[in-house]
């Protein structure tokens, strides 16, 4: 027992006397009264108990988390004797933290009883670290021996994200030997998207009626996937438009979405010899703001009256504003985004909508280009894979289930290689 | 409506007054498109985008600009916001049609940077988790209609083989089922914006004539 304990457990005899409490006999040593009953030495053990501080936190450890990005250190210690045994009072502890050994620790968590691990992720990489762990009860806390020092630091390779990165090289080992394939001349067979036809299709009413046709790149920036696809299939319809000599509208809501629209247009008109066709102006920045842009768009569709709407990438909100709105001036609608959330009402607005990786697979299909086709056959390996693998592991969990209880431990693993840890 | 709660609602003449008439105008010179185009949709249109403009230029500025780049570098000393900033510079080039290739640098650092750091975390939060989740016993009806639900719909984005035979069907039960998610979609989307709809209600009921509480 350590000397502050000592200490303690004496103030709190004092105190408990100082209280009243008599062994034997009444509060403040009265003389008892007729039918009282003197306190027993359990109710004495009882203020005992309450008085007494808890036992502390033993055999704190710290070190740095081994496999990590770094600013996390693992701290562990072996509970209380009195956390879920002797009093079981302690309440909780309280993880405290200082540069430097014995002295200038401040409190940076608290943790529930029975536990004996934490990690703190608010280190800086390289600062040398101790730690005390404090167990506390309702009234009284004592503190454990400090820990060892520790520091944290970023490691090259994070070892609990091993199975995604298996699964990351599979994947892209999958796409490269398509991509090559593709790039050897193979011919990769990929099946016809609807949506895309009636692309064509629009394009060409338009050009028949002497309409624009306007191409909506969505409202994502250019980082986004969707936009990276609408600006592939945008290079095909430019083409188609460059041919017919239709005007083509651009209204962005993203500065370097509308400087990658002008190149990407500036060279459809040019691959097909009709550089002079091509207009700047129609490549419009409007507002990065959602609904400002709606409103602008809505406004191209009622006053230039393109007889061909067409958007593809990443819509929110503004989705139903612009369809329904070009349905209401009666144009030929053909949408693609893989915005789960608004397919619905491209689905209900437009003629033909393309179903979110139908918006990829269009991309690959129109342009035949060998790194687009090899990405759709490896992500299509990638879906059998998925596929095979769901199956394989519902019939494991389903067989576990039904009491096959040899098949757990490897349940366990085949269900456990496709978790990926946070951090 | 009547004159009074009108008047009422603009007297004391306040700036907060001031800007529910602003707002309140302006929310109805947009809903005059439900009628058809007119000078009042036209003038909020291009009041909105020019605002927006100036407004999104600003939070740039202040945002990047400043707090990223200027700030780390002039009063931290820290040089890396250099390279973005850099790279920022050269979509300038875009102005200059004989240097304008050279953007293409900034744009391509740009994809590039994001795709390396967003597909680890797509595979992980899109496929992997779904993949870790769908491995359940399937030991009742809801479970299994999960299960074919889920292989049917991932066969209809299957693009290697034509849609025949046993794909073609196994598809078309894929987008029975993709249908029916949109549709409950649909419904609780519509339900979001109804309740946007009742807020601007709100506002121009309670805010502005003040005929509810």
């Amino acid at each position: 027992m350590s000397v502050h304990s000592s200490i303690s457990i004496i103030v709190m005899l004092i105190a408990s006397l100082a209280a009243g409490i008599d062994i034997g006999g009444s509060a403040a040593g009265a003389p008892l009264q007729p039918g009282e009953e003197p306190l027993g030495e359990s109710a004495f053990l009882e203020a005992f108990i309450a008085t007494r501080p808890p036992g502390p936190a033993t055999s704190v450890v710290a070190h740095d988390v081994p496999g990590d990005g770094g600013r996390q250190i693992a701290i562990s210690w072996t509970r209380s004797r009195d956390d879920g045994a002797g009093d079981d009072d302690v309440v909780g502890y309280d993880i405290l933290r200082s540069t430097q050994p014995g002295r200038g620790y401040l409190l940076i968590d608290e943790v529930p009883p029975g536990v004996e691990s934490y990690v703190d992720t608010t280190a800086t990489d390289g600062t040398t670290y101790y730690y005390i762990v404090r167990a506390k009860d309702d009234m009284q806390t004592v503190d454990s021996e400090p820990s060892g020092p520790a520091a944290s630091r970023a490691n090259w390779f994070r070892t609990r994200r091993l199975n995604m990165f298996i699964i990351l090289v599979l994947f892209f080992s999958f796409v490269l030997t398509y991509i090559a394939q593709a790039r050897r001349g193979k011919e990769l067979f990929v099946r016809r998207i609807p949506g895309l036809t009636a692309v064509e299709e629009a394009i060409g009413r338009a050009t028949e009626m002497g309409k624009p046709v306007l191409y909506v790149p969505g409202i994502g920036e250019i980082d986004n996937i969707m936009t990276v696809a609408s600006l592939s299939i945008l290079t095909h319809v430019a083409k188609i438009t460059a041919r017919y000599e239709s005007p083509l509208l651009v209204p962005t809501a993203r500065a370097v979405v509308m400087s990658a629209a002008e190149e990407v247009v500036k060279e459809a008109y040019l691959s097909v010899g009709k550089p002079d066709a091509y207009n700047p102006d129609n490549i419009r920045y409007l507002s990065d703001a959602q609904f400002a842009f709606a409103a602008a768009v809505n406004g191209i569709m009622l006053r230039e009256r393109p007889a061909a709407n067409l958007y593809m990438g990443a819509f929110w909100a503004e989705s139903l504003l612009l369809a329904e709105t070009g349905f209401e001036a009666g144009a030929i609608q053909v949408a693609g985004t893989a915005m789960v959330s608004q397919l619905p009402f491209f689905i209900t607005a437009c003629d033909y909508t393309l179903i979110g990786e139908e918006l990829y697979a269009a991309s690959a299909y129109l342009s035949r280009e060998p790194k687009l086709l090899g990405s759709l056959k490896g992500s299509d390996l990638g879906k059998a894979f998925v596929m095979v693998a769901i199956i394989v592991g519902v019939i494991m969990e389903t067989a576990v289930a039904f009491g096959v209880a040899p098949l757990t431990a490897i349940a366990d693993i085949f269900r456990n290689f496709f978790y990926v840890a946070g951090q | 409506m009547n004159e009074v709660s009108l008047w009422t609602g603009f007297w004391p003449f306040t700036p907060e007054r001031f800007a529910i008439w602003v707002g309140a105008i302006l929310t109805l010179c947009i809903y005059s498109f439900l009628y058809r185009d007119n000078p009042f949709y036209k003038f909020a249109e291009h009041l909105l985008v020019g605002v927006s403009a100036g407004y999104w230029a600003l939070i740039y500025w202040n945002a990047n600009i400043v707090g990223q780049l200027l700030v780390p570098v002039l009063r931290g000393g820290v040089l890396l916001p250099l390279v973005p900033g850099v790279l920022g510079l050269l979509m300038f080039t875009r102005f200059f049609p004989r240097f304008a290739w050279i953007s293409r640098y900034a744009i391509a650092f740009y994809v590039g940077g994001y795709a390396g750091l967003a597909i680890p975390s797509y595979m992980q939060a899109r496929v992997l988790a779904q993949v870790h989740a769908a491995m359940a016993p399937t030991v009742s009806i809801t479970a299994a209609l999960l299960l074919i639900g889920l292989i049917c719909s991932l066969l209809y984005f299957f693009f290697s083989r034509e849609h025949k035979g046993v794909l073609g069907g196994a598809s078309r039960i894929g987008i029975w089922f993709l249908m029916v998610g949109f549709g409950a979609s649909f419904g609780y989307t519509v339900m979001a914006r109804v309740s946007l709809l009742i807020g601007r209600m709100q506002f121009l009921f309670r805010d502005w004539l003040g005929l509810i509480r």
